[in-house]
Parts: structure tokens; sequence; C-alpha cells
């Protein structure tokens, strides 16, 4: 096949695709112009258990009360990837540059503020937006932008505490739904007396956990004790 | 129509967008990329429609769903971009090796 022909054929496949995606999207547009203007969904039901749910903000209450599972399964998830990731092999040797010293007086300002601005997050997704992601993110965000200035944690640190830092959250959750389990019977099932400070407690470890997993995540492979 | 149906049109359009550039281009890159803008349509679809109900708060079960599916798909995006480098690093080009089996 000449490459003249090769491109024609190119042409025709990019053509017949970009059909085939209209037609696509014109039928997900139908979808979704067919919905009913107004729909009750499941914001009734919440409404109705949320006194019962220990905090007053909706989402968090579905994240960590009603839909507990799924937070569950999703900090096995982050767990999970952390793994496949350092199962590939080593972060690449960080070189050793001496960042600016703008770059120094920036991070210095800035990790302290990223690091309330956490704990704000934390404390507040009880009653208003925010919660354990949005504050592990944060906490993330302060890891890379200390990853990147190549400050490296000291590796004594990098052996069992860093293990035990990212299974925190999960181990956190497991722990408070079978201590639950052997009291009440339901996994999760929090007594309504304890059902906020619980939620926190169990935020606060997947927030540790969240923000550590996402910046070793960042390293891209597992941190090489012998560098 | 209403900002609702505009949001959740934005997002089929963005996941048709994602669609096409996921099959159109080899570069791994461009594929991790592709897959984080149809992500990126999926939630806007579940946002906007978790607006629709009726009162003055929207919905709060998919902007849960939501907010789990961010971690998911940055965790994926994460193992993704390792899979990226290490293929790269075997095979010196950052794309699945069209290999004839003969």
């Amino acid at each position: 096949m000449s490459v003249t022909d090769r491109s024609r054929l190119s042409l025709m496949f990019r053509r017949v695709l970009l059909l085939l995606l209209l037609v696509l999207a014109g039928g997900l547009a139908y979808a979704v112009l067919s919905l009913p203007d107004q729909a009750v969904g499941l914001s009734d039901r919440v409404r109705a258990s949320m006194e019962t749910s220990g905090v007053s903000n909706p989402v968090t209450a579905v994240l960590l009360n009603f839909r507990g599972y799924d937070t569950l399964l999703e900090m096995a998830v982050l767990l999970v990837a952390l793994l496949g990731v350092w199962s590939l092999g080593a972060a690449a040797a960080h070189r050793t540059v001496d960042p600016e010293s703008v770059l120094l007086s920036l991070v210095g300002v800035l990790v302290p503020m990223m690091l309330l601005m956490a704990g704000y997050l934390l404390w507040v997704g009880a009653a208003a937006p925010g919660g354990a992601f949005q504050a592990g993110s944060v906490l993330a965000a302060a890891g890379i932008l200390l990853l990147l200035t190549c400050k490296r944690p000291p590796v004594r640190l990098l052996g069992w505490p860093l293990r035990l830092v990212l299974v925190l959250g999960l181990g956190a959750f497991v722990a408070v739904g079978v201590t639950l389990m052997s009291a009440n019977g339901a996994f999760l099932q929090y007594p309504n007396s304890l059902a906020g400070g619980l939620i926190l407690f169990i935020e606060a470890a997947a927030t540790l956990s969240i923000g550590v997993t996402l910046a070793a995540l960042f390293l891209g492979g597992w941190p090489d004790l012998d560098v | 129509m209403n900002s609702i149906l505009l949001y959740a049109l934005a997002g089929v359009g963005l996941f048709t967008l994602g669609l096409y550039a996921l099959i159109v281009h080899a570069h791994l890159l461009r594929k991790i990329l592709a897959i984080n803008v149809m992500g990126s349509g999926v939630f806007l679809v579940l946002v906007a429609l978790g607006g629709r109900s009726p009162g003055a708060s929207p919905d709060p079960v998919p902007h849960a769903m939501v907010i789990t599916g961010i971690v998911v798909a940055i965790s994926a995006t994460a193992l993704a971009l390792a899979l990226m480098l290490r293929v790269q690093a075997k095979t010196g080009r950052p794309r699945l090796p069209e290999e004839r089996l003969e």
C-alpha cells in the first residue's frame, strides 16, 4: 500500500469515526433531553435520615454514613493503585538541584498554610462542603510541592512508618466497621450518639492516608531506600 | 433550555470529544488525557442531573458519587502513567507496540 493510499484510508477512517461519534453524541443528548425536568432522586430519603447521620452536610452524610461501603472500597482502590505503581519498580533517582530562593521562600509560606487549610477542610466537612477527600488532596498538593523542591522525607520514615500511614485510613475504617459489627451486628452501622465522632475519626485517618498516598503516587515508584 | 440541560449536554460533548481523541491518537499520554476528559464529561452530567431535585439544595447522592469517581479516576490515571513510563522504557516509544503475529 502506498503512502497516499494509506493517508486516504486514514482520512476516510476518521470521517466514518466522526460520523459514528456524532450519532453517539446525538443519542446521548436525546437521552439527557428526554429526562424529566424535575426528579426527586434520593434527596428526600437523605433529608429524612439526616437527623441520624451525625453530620449536617448531606454530601458527607452520604459518603461516610449512608454509602460508607463506597468510601471504604474507594480507600482500597487508592491503596491498590499505589501497590500497582510500586510493583512496577523504584522511583527514578531524584536529581539534587538546588531550588531557587524564591521557590524555597514560597514553599515556606505555602506549605504551613496548606496544612492549616487541610485541617480546616476536614473539620468543616461535617457542616459545609469539605471533608476527607478535599483535605487529603490539599495535603497531597503540599507533599508534591515539597517533593518538587527536592525535599525528601528522611530515610528512616520510608520503611514501616510510611506503610503505616498508607493503610491508616482503610485500617481505621475497617476497624470501626468490625467493632460496630461485633457490638450491634451490622457492618458500619453507627449508633446515633457516636456517629459524628466516628465519622470525624475515620475522616481524619482517611485524610492522612489520602494525602500521603497521592503524594506517593506522584513519585511514580516505590521510594528507594538505597538512594 | 435551562442551565441544567446546558451543563449535561456539555458533559455529553466532552465525553464524545474524549472518545474521539482516545481512538484517533496512538500516543499513550494522549489516550490517558482523553480518558480523563471522558470522565470529566460523565462527572459533569452526574452533577448537572443532581440539580434537578425540587427544593433549594441539589441531590447529594450524585455529588458523593462524583467525589468517589474523581478519586478512582486519579488512582487509575497515576497507575496508567506509571505503566506508560514502563512501556516507554522498554520499547523506546510511548505507544503500544503493533506487532504482527506471523
